[in-house]
């Protein structure tokens, strides 16, 4: 599904001393089927952009269109329920939300809720545990004896179950290891190439952004600041710095190497592999017999 | 979150109410409390309201926002006003409607109680629009210290104060972000049966226990690790001080009170 936000603002208590702009007048276009990354300081919108994505937050100015449904400051859409079971969120922290006896239940919540029979839940709370990397024994325990790692896993696969189009994610690695990080984040890449997901990724790491997201954006102040392919973007380190970023480890990388050896590697967002090759290519050249 | 209840909240500034002493404030209103209800006639009604909006208008917080914040508060005082209408009968008929008659006085004594209830509020939620929740407990603490004697456990009861005070925010906030979550999920907490919408209320108070239970852990915790061992011998970063001015608010209060007293009727 295409999501387009037109002129969108979004002013928190409004008419009140605490009023206060979360994203202002903002204009973005994601297309279907894309892997967005979003990127932005601390209070810079990002979780308020995402809370439009399936009206949990109606804009105050401007207008919000996700496929067929459209978000305007005076009305809500009445399918609204048919939006949030095409627009699948999981927040930040997703493991507060658990609630049932046990796994199978409050995976199960999800489907359920958006009226799937009971057979075709069953089936997909089953298909579900072995992407998110948990086995079958799982079912029948309770989420609350589970290490934070384990429900993490658990809640995404809970969202994961209502099978959305679109999969929105803000920052779901924090916390986790790094091993964990890296699975997880190439579980979500799987899941977007094999079910033509939309993604949209909330995240503070540029590296996951660089390896994962074909396009990106980068919020400041509610505005958009920056958006393009990652390789424009992230080379750019003087504006990135401007709003407190940096640039990803290999641009760092490839600028001292600049700086050191008076050779340029583009950055093609290569694999650390390919990049060692060209490296050994640059400096091979060097060497005297 | 329901954002237009203002009860309890605090709007930060630098006014002359805001940098009251916690406890003339508490003194103030406790004693307005009770001598709103000895206003009678209309001198004395004036008076008292031109103190409580005066301190309105001292605090500088915006009157737009006061009064929207108190539109729950609006339905009790009209109510209040009609049912005084319909049971009163002094004075003379105003008006006739079939049979029922609106009386003068029952104009006058329903506008008279309506103003009360609404001075009451007014004065209360000007004390927790301009005090800090740890202004207010420091300044109960002190207040209670007489207590101690009687082995009243007045520290403990103002930390536990504090604590359920500094939490009522993130709670909130807690709430917010697990309904959200929710409602992804396809909870309906808002239209539905009415069964329904009870049921849909264990998604959101699961999580919520759970998730305060276990702050309640850390947080002892963490006090335990900065050795905090209970009040004794405690000593404070900032020490509450009457200074000039609450003296003299201590002054224009008793020349509202005394010209209360002296205007009311007898």
């Amino acid at each position: 599904m295409d999501i387009t936000f037109k002129d969108v603002s979004y002013i928190y208590q409004r008419n009140s001393p605490f009023a206060h702009k979360a994203i202002d007048h903002l204009n973005l276009h994601i297309a279907s089927g894309s892997f967005v990354a979003i990127i932005g300081h601390t209070g810079s919108g990002k979780s308020t952009l995402i809370q439009h994505l399936n009206g949990l937050a109606v804009p105050s100015e401007g207008e919000v269109t996700i496929g067929k449904y459209r978000l305007t400051p005076d009305k809500k859409p009445e399918n609204m329920k048919e939006l949030r079971s095409k627009v699948g969120v999981v927040f930040q922290y997703p493991e507060h939300q658990l609630f049932e006896e046990t796994v199978g239940k409050d995976i199960a919540f999800g489907p359920r809720n958006f009226g799937t029979d009971e057979e075709e839940t069953k089936r997909r709370t089953k298909e579900i545990l072995p992407v998110v990397g948990l086995s079958d024994e799982f079912l029948e325990r309770s989420p609350f004896d589970l290490s934070g790692g384990q429900m993490r896993r658990v809640a995404i696969a809970g969202v994961l179950a209502i099978k959305p189009e679109v999969l929105v994610l803000d920052e779901p690695t924090a916390g986790l290891d790094p091993r964990g990080q890296k699975e997880m984040m190439e579980m979500f890449h799987r899941m977007h190439q094999e079910q033509n997901l939309t993604t949209i990724l909330v995240t503070h790491s540029m590296e996951d952004a660089v390896k994962y997201a074909d396009h990106v954006i980068i919020l400041n102040n509610g505005q958009k600041y920056m958006e393009g392919v990652p390789e424009e973007v992230f080379v750019q380190k003087e504006a990135l710095n401007k709003v407190q970023l940096d640039v990803p480890e290999m641009v760092r990388f490839l600028n001292q190497f600049e700086e050191r050896f008076g050779k340029s590697i583009p950055f093609h967002r290569q694999k650390v592999k390919e990049m060692a090759a060209l490296i050994y290519d640059r400096l091979k050249g060097d060497e005297t017999p | 979150m329901n954002n237009s209840l203002i009860i309890g909240q605090y709007v930060p500034g630098s006014s002359i109410v805001h940098k009251l002493d916690p406890r003339t404030k508490i003194t103030i209103i406790f004693v307005f409390v009770f001598i709103v209800f000895f206003a009678n006639n209309l001198p004395s009604y004036i008076i008292i309201t031109a103190f409580a909006l005066a301190a309105m208008l001292a605090s500088r917080v915006p009157v737009r926002f006061i009064m929207k914040g108190l539109t729950p508060v609006w339905f009790l005082i009209i109510f209040t006003f009609i049912l005084h209408l319909i049971v009163t009968n002094e004075g003379t008929v105003l008006i006739e409607i079939f049979n029922f008659k609106v009386y003068s006085g029952g104009v006058i004594q329903g506008f008279a109680i309506s103003m009360r209830f609404f001075l009451l509020i007014l004065v209360t939620s000007m004390l927790t629009l301009t005090t800090t929740p740890i202004e207010i407990t420091d300044a109960i603490e002190d207040m209670l210290h007489p207590l101690k004697r009687f082995k009243f456990p007045v520290h403990e009861l103002a930390l536990m104060m504090s604590i359920s005070l500094r939490f009522i925010p993130t709670l909130m906030q807690e709430t917010d972000k697990i309904s959200k979550a929710q409602a992804s999920r396809g909870v309906d907490f808002r239209t539905g049966p009415i069964k329904e919408r009870i049921k849909a209320i264990v998604p959101l108070l699961v999580p919520l226990f759970v998730s305060a239970f276990k702050r309640a852990e850390e947080l002892a915790m963490a006090m335990e690790a900065r050795g905090y061992q209970g009040g004794e011998g405690r000593t404070k970063l900032r020490e509450l001080k009457i200074g000039q001015r609450d003296i003299w608010i201590y002054l224009l209060f008793a020349a509202v009170v005394a010209s209360l007293f002296i205007t009311r009727a007898y």
